[in-house]
């Protein structure tokens, strides 16, 4: 065991023993699991005589997370021993999966499922502290909602979630990001072809991708309407400047050798831009596409702050707050923040499937 | 007219912000065909200048070229020559049999006159078996193999060669050598090739050209009396140790020709 190990696994039972020893005080049969959690977290100090595996501190901490949860709501007011029995499972978490990483790490290479463990326990331990801490605080839920509060409001609340997604992400941020991406694209083309363009207007794409695109967002409404008309507008503007400056770059990246090959072919401008600059392109506008993802998302939520039609994820969030349901604007941050991730994922994946020829994605040397 | 190339009182000066750098002055070369002509000079004496010339990747500034009776220009567009360079530039994207079907892609060969060619040319150069291979996953002695299948493929009767073995090593170099002189005799080209080292500009050509720096410049032209089989101990023989002498003295005399030899 490394010295860090050691320490967690000291502590851990050390604090358990300590919170055993307060807890028999309380009469016997309230929180029963919880006791016999403690009493097992203090049984665990034998490990410095026979050593434990390391599944035992993950069935510990899963013990621990039961224990917890099951007795929220008995004391009151929550005793020293419940806030201490909480730190011993999460240290026997933390334990777990500092045990199980370093285990994993000669087999991560070539099995993604094992590298999904450990940010699964570790977001599940996140989880049931957050639940254990508000709940057991009494923290009120205008200010911080238990998880399980957003859980049952995204499971009552689906069929609004649903109809604020179709209209943010399915008619305001694909559209929006399929026509910001795709003319920053040809326009950087255009720019590369013509040296007039580029005098002229990479400067003024450098300017106003530093502005703050959002800004825009009232004036878009006023152009083009409530509806996503605008919000896709706004996300044409944010997703247009990193894709043509990363483009620019991006076509410039071929090296002068392999330019001087397809001189020596007499290709035309044409073959040496679809087989060799724009290939050679890829990593960038991949980059682009993935910058671009975040930025549209964020881009037409915060669009409908400034004017909607009574629907959208935006919408939702800014009359949430309004109306004090915390809940449900966690809810909508929470589909937001799978629907981001899931859009950066898809980028990445197809990213990893074009430009697998990069030493970035090949993990070799150039 | 049966000259390859072709070069009178050639001149190139580069315009760079420290002024005019003379890159070559006043060539005066002819290349016949089938020939096997080494450029061998230290570096700065326009050798690469005067290939990328040929190739039309540079203009000359005074002087005529011709290539095959040609521009250099008009001989690019007729696709002329295959280039070799000094790194092998294989596109990573394209597997290896992709990079040979690029310059065939590009002057538009149908699919079955690709497969045919890029077989011939990968047997012509020992690489059959590698064909679904990426660059980077072969070493840098069969890549610089599969840029000179490339560079062959689309059957161009001149090769121009810069310095292609230069980053290997003198093993590998060695073997590329000799397997280099059979495909010349197996395809009857003409081969323009830019080295620095005299053992392999001896041992391949059947004319030398020394060169020499400031301003780049031919100093001595050797005819080689070599016999066209050559094993690769030739490189001791009395014929060989000769010529070898001839093109070190041609070396030494363009640098004390400049004053800085020390």
């Amino acid at each position: 065991m490394s010295q860090l190990q050691i320490f967690l696994a000291l502590v851990a039972g050390g604090l358990s023993a300590a919170a055993f020893a307060l807890s028999v005080v309380t009469p016997f049969e309230q929180a029963l699991l919880l006791k016999a959690f403690l009493a097992l977290g203090f049984l665990s100090l034998i490990r410095f005589f026979i050593p434990l595996g390391l599944w035992a501190d993950g069935a510990f901490a899963l013990l621990g997370a039961v224990a917890l949860l099951t007795s929220l709501g008995i004391f009151d007011p929550t005793p020293a021993f419940f806030w201490m029995a909480l730190v011993a499972a999460w240290l026997f978490a933390w334990l777990f999966v500092e045990r199980l990483s370093k285990a994993l790490a000669p087999k991560l290479g070539d099995n993604a499922g094992l590298g999904l463990l450990i940010p699964v326990v570790f977001g599940a331990a996140l989880l049931v502290i957050w639940e254990v801490v508000t709940r057991g605080a009494n923290v009120p839920p205008v200010l911080l909602p238990a998880p399980s509060m957003i859980g049952a409001q995204l499971a009552n609340s689906a069929s609004i979630l649903w109809a604020d997604f179709v209209q943010t992400f399915i008619k305001s941020v694909l559209p929006g990001y399929a026509i910001g991406c795709l003319s920053g694209l040809v326009v950087a083309i255009l720019v590369d072809r013509s040296p007039f363009l580029k005098a002229g207007l990479l400067p003024i794409g450098n300017f106003m991708s530093a502005l703050p695109i959002i800004g825009i967002a009232p004036i878009m409404v006023m152009w083009f309407g409530f509806d996503w008309q605008s919000k896709a507008a706004v996300v044409v503007a944010m997703t247009f400047f990193p894709m043509l400056v990363n483009t620019v770059a991006g076509l410039n990246a071929s090296s002068s050798i392999e330019r001087d090959l397809m001189r020596t072919y007499a290709a035309g401008y044409w073959q040496t831009l679809m087989k060799l600059r724009l290939p050679a392109a890829g990593p960038f506008i991949f980059n682009a596409l993935k910058i671009n993802s975040t930025l549209a998302l964020i881009g037409a939520i915060v669009a409908e702050f400034f004017g909607t039609p009574i629907v959208g994820m935006g919408f939702r969030i800014s009359t949430g707050v309004g109306r004090l349901a915390i809940d449900l604007v966690w809810a909508e941050i929470a589909v937001a923040a799978v629907a981001g991730s899931v859009f950066y994922g898809v980028i990445a994946l197809i990213e990893r499937g074009v430009t697998f020829w990069h030493p970035s994605v090949r993990g070799g040397r150039a | 007219m049966s000259a390859v190339v072709s070069a009178q009182n050639l001149g190139l000066t580069f315009k760079t912000n420290d002024g005019d750098v003379v890159a070559l002055s006043d060539v005066n070369l002819t290349i016949e065909k089938g020939e096997f002509v080494s450029f061998i000079g230290p570096s700065g004496c326009g050798k690469t200048t005067f290939l990328r010339t040929i190739a039309d990747l540079e203009q000359p500034t005074s002087g005529t070229l011709t290539i095959n009776g040609q521009t250099p220009g008009d001989a690019r567009k007729d696709r002329a020559y295959g280039y070799v360079f000094q790194a092998p530039a294989l596109y990573p994207w394209r597997t290896i049999e992709k990079n040979i079907a690029l310059p065939l892609e590009i002057m538009g060969y149908s699919q079955s006159q690709q497969a045919e060619r890029i077989k011939r040319t990968m047997d012509l150069v020992n690489l059959s078996g590698f064909e679904k291979k990426y660059p980077w996953q072969l070493s840098g002695g069969m890549q610089q193999r599969a840029s000179i299948a490339r560079a062959l493929a689309f059957d161009a009767d001149l090769l121009l060669m810069d310095e292609p073995f230069g980053a290997l090593d003198e093993i590998v170099r060695d073997h590329l050598n000799s397997e280099l002189l059979k495909l010349w005799e197996a395809t009857k080209k003409t081969i323009c090739f830019v080295t620095h080292s005299i053992p392999e500009a001896v041992y391949l050509s059947t004319k030398i050209v020394v060169m020499s720096p400031r301003p780049g410049r031919v100093t001595d032209v050797i005819e080689s009396n070599l016999p066209r089989e050559r094993p690769l101990d030739i490189r001791e023989t009395p014929e060989f140790l000769a010529i070898a002498a001839r093109v070190r003295d041609g070396l030494r005399a363009g640098h004390s020709y400049d004053g800085d030899h020390v």
